[in-house]
């Protein structure tokens, strides 16, 4: 099992922290898996996580200049691996001005994820920064809970209002209520509302884009002013639209009425899917 | 300090306004009495209260330290940013090739199931004025207190000088220039015996599996750490039902290297006595040593290479 791999544009390397700082703030732990065309930061849906979870994925030739990988074996030729976000993080953060990064699997002690920069210094001399970032492998027997999770056949489907924008709305409703209802129709109408004893809040999002509905889908002969809801925990929500900093390139979401709201971005192309299920 | 510190603030203001200043003693009323005499007649007068005390006096000598290194305090400031503003110490020492390493020292405790990540800056000797220290050689001191007397050499645009010796004997950072010089001294920690390290047991660290292949014993080498024979040694107690065969190999048993701490090599943890003087010894993890030292006590002949090393850095 091997892995190693050099991003040496300045570009890749911003776009690739950027990322990082993200998939951080959406998580404590996740996996990485490592394949020959892809890196996928992974959540799975397990209780400990809230049920929430979330796939990230990014092309490896967008960003890496040199790219080797050797999975578990031939016929499982990927790689995963546990770590904690904020480590990568935290190392990429040393590589803002560097001249290129190397990221390699190795054995120093425990297995790592070694991050290297060599870094642009005042003389002309190479400085150099290493991390070594603690990870635990992921034994073949588990890879089945990690795979990609499939888009559920939703009610409704609509663009999103400007992230920031909800995200500040979202943040004033978390003092209020702990649960949150998301709805939202086909007329590119969405709903945020709390309901407490003493006051309902409605924030209303209209005008909204609809995107092209796949052929047979669940939503074909939908009356377009009806709407699909999911109640789901305030506090997952706005540790979502907290990891986006940036504003997305796309970002829709799919409501199955009563059952899970999935989030469906794209930064640039870098593709990110998160899933907040229904509150029972 | 703090009350003498509100004194002199505002530095920006201090520079427009303050057109004399004088310090003096008021030994009957105990006060410390700072006058700032500034434009348009105006007067400013501190009374602080002081209390005597007794002063301590360290004693040591920068000169009785055998190693040296000498930087502009920018270039040490600029290497101490990678390491997280939490990091109590860290390690410095000389490495292969005459590079200069500051890497993060972690206590290691024996139930941590979460490992912290591993730091190393690496520096080449031509950003250094004096280096004199062999390869090999390294401490560990309070990487707060460096912080700090960096950001003041940095700002009076100094050099600084790091006078150091064995782990545990105090390491002297002095700066000067032609109105003052400092002497910095911070305790180092001190390794336990060597000897005390040499353990016999073969026993597994957590979480790692049972069977571990040493690679051959050249840490340092970014080329040379390939997870591979970890992995191999995961795949054979998994019993995977893979169809790829993995080649038999050999453990070395014996003493491991003193490069590798673990849960069960703390036992020797009889607490050394203290030395009057120098602060209590902690356990020294001799990380460090592992990746910058040839092996004190080298293992048997390293198991064979099990697989190839892709291609070297270019």
């Amino acid at each position: 099992m091997k892995f190693r791999a050099k991003i040496a544009d300045t570009g890749c390397l911003n776009h690739f922290t950027r990322i990082s700082n993200m998939i951080a703030k959406l998580a404590k732990t996740c996996t990485l898996r490592i394949s020959p065309d892809k890196l996928n930061f992974i959540l799975s849906d397990k209780v400990a996580n809230g049920g929430v979870s979330m796939w990230c994925e990014l092309e490896q030739e967008n960003f890496f200049s040199e790219f080797q990988m050797e999975g578990i074996s031939a016929e499982n030729n990927e790689i995963y691996i546990e770590l904690t976000a904020e480590n990568l993080s935290r190392a990429l953060k040393t590589a803002q001005n560097a001249k290129a990064l190397k990221i390699k699997l190795t054995n120093k002690h425990f297995p790592c994820l070694t991050v290297s920069v060599d870094l642009l210094s005042i003389s002309s001399s190479s400085r150099i920064v290493t991390h070594d970032i603690p990870i635990k492998v992921i034994p073949r027997k588990l890879w089945k809970d990690l795979q990609e999770p499939v888009v559920p056949d939703f009610d409704v489907s609509i663009y999103l209002p400007v992230l920031k924008t909800m995200k500040s709305v979202v943040e004033k409703m978390k003092n209020i209520s702990s649960y949150l209802i998301i709805e939202a129709n086909l007329n590119g109408e969405l709903n945020l509302k709390i309901e407490t004893e003493l006051v309902c809040v409605t924030t209303h999002f209209k005008d909204l884009g609809r995107p092209p509905l796949a052929s047979g889908s669940a939503s074909q002969g939908r009356n377009p002013e009806q709407m699909a809801e999911v109640r789901i925990d305030v506090k997952k929500l706005l540790q979502f639209l907290a990891g986006q900093q940036v504003n997305p390139t796309k970002a829709l979401c799919n409501i199955v009425n009563n059952k899970i709201v999935h989030f469906d971005l794209l930064h640039e192309d870098v593709s990110l899917q998160y899933f907040i299920p229904a509150l029972s | 300090m703090k009350s003498f510190l509100s004194v002199f603030r505002s530095l920006a203001l201090l520079e427009k306004t303050v057109e004399k200043c004088y310090i003096s003693l008021n030994g009957r009323s105990s006060r410390l009495v700072v006058q700032l005499h500034c434009k348009y007649g105006v007067r400013k007068i501190h009374n602080l209260s002081f209390q005597d005390c007794e002063s301590l006096q360290a004693v040591f000598d920068p000169a009785s330290c055998p190693h040296v290194l000498r930087a502009p305090a920018k270039v040490l400031g600029e290497a101490v940013l990678p390491f997280p503003p939490a990091l109590a110490e860290v390690t410095l020492g000389v490495s292969h090739g005459r590079r200069v390493i500051l890497r993060s020292y972690q206590e290691e405790e024996a139930d941590s199931t979460v490992r912290a990540m591993v730091t190393e800056m690496s520096i080449a000797e031509e950003d250094f004025q004096q280096l004199q220290a062999q390869e090999g050689v390294a401490v560990t001191f309070c990487l707060k207190e460096f912080r700090g007397l960096l950001s003041f050499a940095e700002s009076a645009n100094l050099s600084l000088s790091i006078h150091f010796d064995t782990p545990g004997r105090p390491a002297i950072f002095t700066i000067e220039d032609s109105l003052l010089d400092g002497h910095f001294v911070l305790a180092t920690l001190s390794e336990p015996d060597l000897q005390s390290q040499d353990l016999s047991s073969q026993q597994p660290r957590q979480p790692e599996p049972p069977l571990q292949a040493h690679s051959t014993p050249n840490l340092d080498d970014f080329t040379n750490d390939d997870i591979d024979s970890y992995m191999i040694a995961m795949e054979t107690t998994l019993a995977s039902e893979g169809s790829r065969a993995l080649p038999s190999f050999s453990i070395s048993p014996g003493p491991q290297p003193p490069c590798s701490p673990g849960p069960n090599s703390e036992d020797d943890e009889a607490e050394p006595s203290t030395v009057p003087g120098t602060p209590p010894p902690k356990k020294f993890r001799s990380l460090f040593f592992g990746s910058i030292l040839a092996p004190v006590h080298s293992p048997q002949a390293p198991s064979p290479v099990l697989a190839e090393d892709s291609e070297g850095e270019g």
